[in-house]
């Protein structure tokens, strides 16, 4: 909700100036909730011209009377006109609604905004009472306040305006927050904006938008939770509301069960267009790009023109073979949008292949394809994956069988990640996290994989595998972390291991140690390996081969000697300077396509 | 550990007082006609007096809420003003039905909204679609709304279950159960799509985490993946989730009591509020918050325990 919202905040705000309206009209369900609640505001303002009958005239003749006839939906226990009750019960309704969110907002708005704005004490004191207002059972204050001030609907809705305001309280100051450091704001202040214009300006316009979302949801429940009052009787008798209409069918439920239906209906109806009239504001905030099902048809027409050819002869005498192969993600307007682009290469027992490109050349993506890991929105496109002479991916399946990979992963085709401690369940040890595999893939016992784990643990260089065995995630060192993903990727003794930028988020010490680690690795158990690094320098310290990347085309394939040698491609001669200046290659060729 | 239990204990108390007396200070002002409505309407002036005498409202507020506050804290919680019953073991005596309600609705909608939260969130397509529709559902009708349309079928329409009363469950179990069907029935479809639709996005969360990806590269089951380990990652957030609807159960409880006639804490809420019984509501009043005082500290201490990095 939090995430969603300040999502809503930073990229929604310019767009709430624009055309919120538009947006909103051009979403079905947007216009069709706005259409029902702009009826049910115009049949609460012209209640008095269109009712026909008094809401409030009983009629001792006409007791009950069914739908039809003069009274389109009959007439209650006293003989008022149902319909008429319901359009004057609107008004209630929308009264109630109203009272609620504008307390509720002219509190918690403030309040907020100061609080995210500038933290400290304020922030401490506001932020606890917000706390113990969410934690009351709101119905049993309201209570307590129609005993104290007799059945007025307006104080209780303001007294539950009060109630709910930490919601407001809550979302307004997450969305300060989370720009109160942002440069625009810096140099406002910088530039010598009092906090009252930079507070107006700049901070009020990003909170705009999910207050405006909140504000549709707190009405639904204002609407529940008067009604609800009015059920139980401590509602404002003299006025006509919905659950007053409610309360009197309830009592003669037994005689006359379509007295309860009407109001019934319309407080769902209502309550609930004002749910999804809030989805729809945050959906046309956040501009969302929803796949309709037009579209998804397009993206399978996408996906449909494949070639059908198969897998190239040679491919099972490789350990690993890539061919042609293409991955995307569908769009909103139904393209696919590609990441990687007719990629093929080999990988031979023993053999160390490394990819190299930039954030967005497609590198992580193929490493992903041969794992079988893709996201879930991804699709394959064309392409053929072979492992072993065994087809795990051939042109049109769109996807790898998760089947049929189950029989590969961990035994045989193993996986380094990038991200150490991302990379560890923070909930399990690492003894756990390294045994369970091995009981699984090898079927082993558990002694026994704790014997070999704590092998492991000591071959990648840690120092107190036992320590070590039982600690959680959060207990070890970045670089500690890596050796036991490492040790965990080389435990079942894989034929291939796929690394993907194993040491990009080390410290530059740990990082030759841990290349070194690999080589070892690599070495002693005759490995096949894919590296996937922007590093020119791992690749040269370890490949055999090299494959180049760029906006998720292969550029270039060669002998790393050769390559390092007489690059022919201008894109390899510009990464290979960038690692001979020492530095890491410049963004500024990176495509605009966001790596995963 | 021990300093954080305090901790809460501490603050737990803080809010109490200042929750009792909000409280009590609002009853102050309904009291007025209170000791008429004992005596009925006829009663003369000099009997009112006696009464208004009898009760100490004759006496200056914050004597009153002294007084009271000095009893509360040693247990006592006084009379009712218009059955003498002991307060406290009234309270005792309605409080199992409450509790049987709201712990039963909160237990089986904690399990449906992890399963169709969960499916919702692996399977994605048609089944996310339709707890997104059913959240939605369940939001915008209120739980007297959903209750009084079970009532209409089930009790009235099929005739099937009891529309209203309780059967005490030594008197007899299966009447007892099924007093409880719809009541319960209530509180858990009006709660259940909101939940499963923030486990849905609890567990959704926790399945983007690379550590997943990993697990599944070592070749672990998916269902163990899921089962295990996702399931085990969104439980703070899921638990946060549940003790939230735990809450507006036990306001949700109020209406549904009194629309099914339970003799439970909410419909003697609601009789006591209505009648002006202020030492009743200051009694359920503090109840009511300790009850989720406590329920959030379990929560907080689970999370606790469940959290690695915090437990001791």
């Amino acid at each position: 909700m939090t995430t969603s919202t300040t999502a809503a905040a930073t990229h929604g705000a310019p767009l709430v100036r624009r055309s919120l309206l538009q947006r909103i009209v051009r979403n079905p369900l947007g216009l069709g909730t706005s259409i029902f609640l702009f009826l049910v505001l115009a049949i609460a303002i012209l209640a008095p011209v269109i009712s026909g009958f008094d809401p409030a005239a009983t009629d001792t003749d006409n007791l009950m009377v069914g739908p039809g006839g003069a009274h389109i939906l009959g007439t209650d226990s006293a003989g008022r006109d149902i319909l008429a009750r319901l359009f004057f019960g609107a008004q209630t309704t929308l009264i109630s609604a109203v009272v609620v969110v504008v307390t509720a907002v002219s509190i918690g708005v403030p309040t907020g905004l100061i609080a995210g704005y500038y933290g400290g004490k304020f922030d401490g004191v506001a932020s606890w009472m917000a706390n113990m207002l969410m934690s009351l059972p709101s119905i049993i204050v309201l209570l307590a306040v129609s005993a104290a001030f007799g059945p007025s609907i307006l104080i209780s809705m303001f007294v539950f305006g009060i109630l709910i305001t930490p919601s407001f309280f809550r979302i307004t100051r997450t969305a300060v927050m989370s720009v109160r450091n942002e440069l625009y704001v810096d140099a406002a202040r910088v530039s010598g904006l009092s906090d009252l214009r930079i507070i107006s300006k700049h901070i009020f316009t990003v909170v705009r938008a999910p207050i405006i979302i909140q504000s549709a949801m707190i009405s639904g429940i204002a609407i529940s939770i008067q009604s609800g009052l009015e059920f139980l009787g401590l509602g404002d008798t003299s006025m006509i509301s919905w659950g007053v209409m409610l309360n009197e069918g309830f009592r003669n439920i037994f005689i006359n069960p379509m007295l309860v239906l009407w109001p019934g209906i319309v407080i769902s109806l209502t309550i609930g267009s004002f749910a999804l009239l809030g989805n729809a504001l945050r959906d046309a905030l956040e501009d969302t790009q929803k796949l309709s099902s037009k579209s998804k048809k397009v993206a399978a027409a996408a996906q449909a023109e494949v070639d059908h050819s198969a897998a190239p002869a040679d491919a099972a005498s490789h350990l690993l073979s890539v061919s042609k192969l293409s991955v995307g993600y569908p769009q909103g307007d139904g393209s696919l949008k590609k990441v990687v682009s007719d990629v093929s290469f080999h990988v031979d027992k023993g053999e160390v292949l490394g990819i190299v490109g930039e954030s967005g050349s497609g590198k992580s993506q193929t490493a992903f394809s041969i794992l079988g890991l893709l996201p879930g929105n991804a699709k394959i496109a064309t392409g053929h994956i072979v492992f072993d002479g065994n087809e795990l991916v051939s042109t049109g399946e769109g996807a790898i069988s998760q089947k049929a990979m189950t029989q590969f992963r961990g035994k045989r085709i193993a996986y380094i990640p990038q991200e150490p401690m991302s990379n560890l369940d923070p909930a399990f040890t690492i003894g756990y996290q390294l045994v369970r595999p091995m009981t699984e893939v090898l079927g082993v016992s558990k002694k026994e994989a704790k014997a070999r784990a704590l092998k492991l643990l000591d071959m990648v260089g840690i120092n107190n595998p036992e320590r070590v065995f039982k600690s959680y995630p959060h207990e070890v060192s970045g670089g500690m972390a890596q050796r036991v993903l490492i040790a965990g990727a080389v435990s079942c003794e894989p034929d291939l291991l796929i690394a993907d930028e194993p040491t990009t988020a080390l410290d530059v010490t740990v990082q030759a140690e841990v290349l070194d680690l690999l080589r070892d690795l690599q070495k002693r158990l005759g490995m096949g390996m894919v590296l996937v690094t922007h590093n020119f320098g791992v690749v040269a310290d370890l490949a055999d081969r090299v494959v180049v990347m760029q906006y998720g085309r292969v550029v270039e394939t060669g002998e790393v000697r050769e390559i390092l040698r007489s690059p022919k491609e201008e894109y390899t001669q510009v990464l290979l300077s960038s690692m001979l200046e020492g530095k890491t290659p410049m963004t500024m060729l990176t495509g605009n396509a966001k790596e995963q | 550990m021990i300093a954080f239990i305090a901790r809460r204990f501490g603050s737990g108390a803080l809010l109490l007082l200042i929750i009792s007396t909000i409280a009590y200070f609002l009853m102050f002002f309904s009291a007025s006609n209170v000791a008429m409505n004992i005596l009925g309407e006829d009663a003369t002036s000099e009997a009112i007096l006696a009464k208004q005498q009898e009760l100490g409202l004759n006496l200056p507020i914050f004597e009153r809420y002294w007084a009271w506050l000095t009893h509360a804290v040693t247990g006592d919680f006084g009379i009712s003003w218009f059955t003498n019953e002991e307060i406290v073991e009234t309270i005792l005596g309605r409080l199992p039905i409450t509790m049987t309600l709201v712990i039963g609705a909160i237990l089986i909608a904690a399990v449906l909204a992890t399963i169709l939260g969960m499916t919702a969130a692996v399977k994605g397509g048609g089944i996310d679609r339709l707890v997104q529709f059913l959240a939605i559902a369940g939001f915008a009708v209120p739980n007297f709304v959903v209750a009084i349309f079970l009532v209409t079928l089930f009790a009235i329409n099929l005739a099937l279950l009891p529309a209203t009363g309780w059967v005490p469950i030594e008197e007899d179990p299966a009447q007892w159960f099924l007093s409880l069907v719809l009541p319960t029935s209530a509180l858990v479809l009006a709660t259940v799509a909101s939940a499963a639709q923030q486990i849905r996005s609890a567990i959704k969360a926790v399945l983007e985490k690379d550590w997943v990806r990993t697990l599944t590269s070592r070749g672990i089951p998916r269902r163990e993946i899921l089962f295990k380990h996702v399931l085990r990652s969104a439980a703070p957030a899921g638990l946060t989730v549940l003790s939230l609807q735990f809450v507006g159960m036990l306001g949700g409880a109020v209406i549904i009591e009194s629309i099914f006639a339970l003799p439970g804490l909410g419909s003697l809420a609601v009789e006591s509020t209505s009648k002006g019984d202020t030492p009743v509501v200051m009694g359920v009043v503090v109840f009511t918050v300790v009850i989720v005082i406590l329920v959030n500290l379990v929560v907080d201490l689970i999370n606790g325990w469940l959290n690695p990095k915090v437990r001791v």
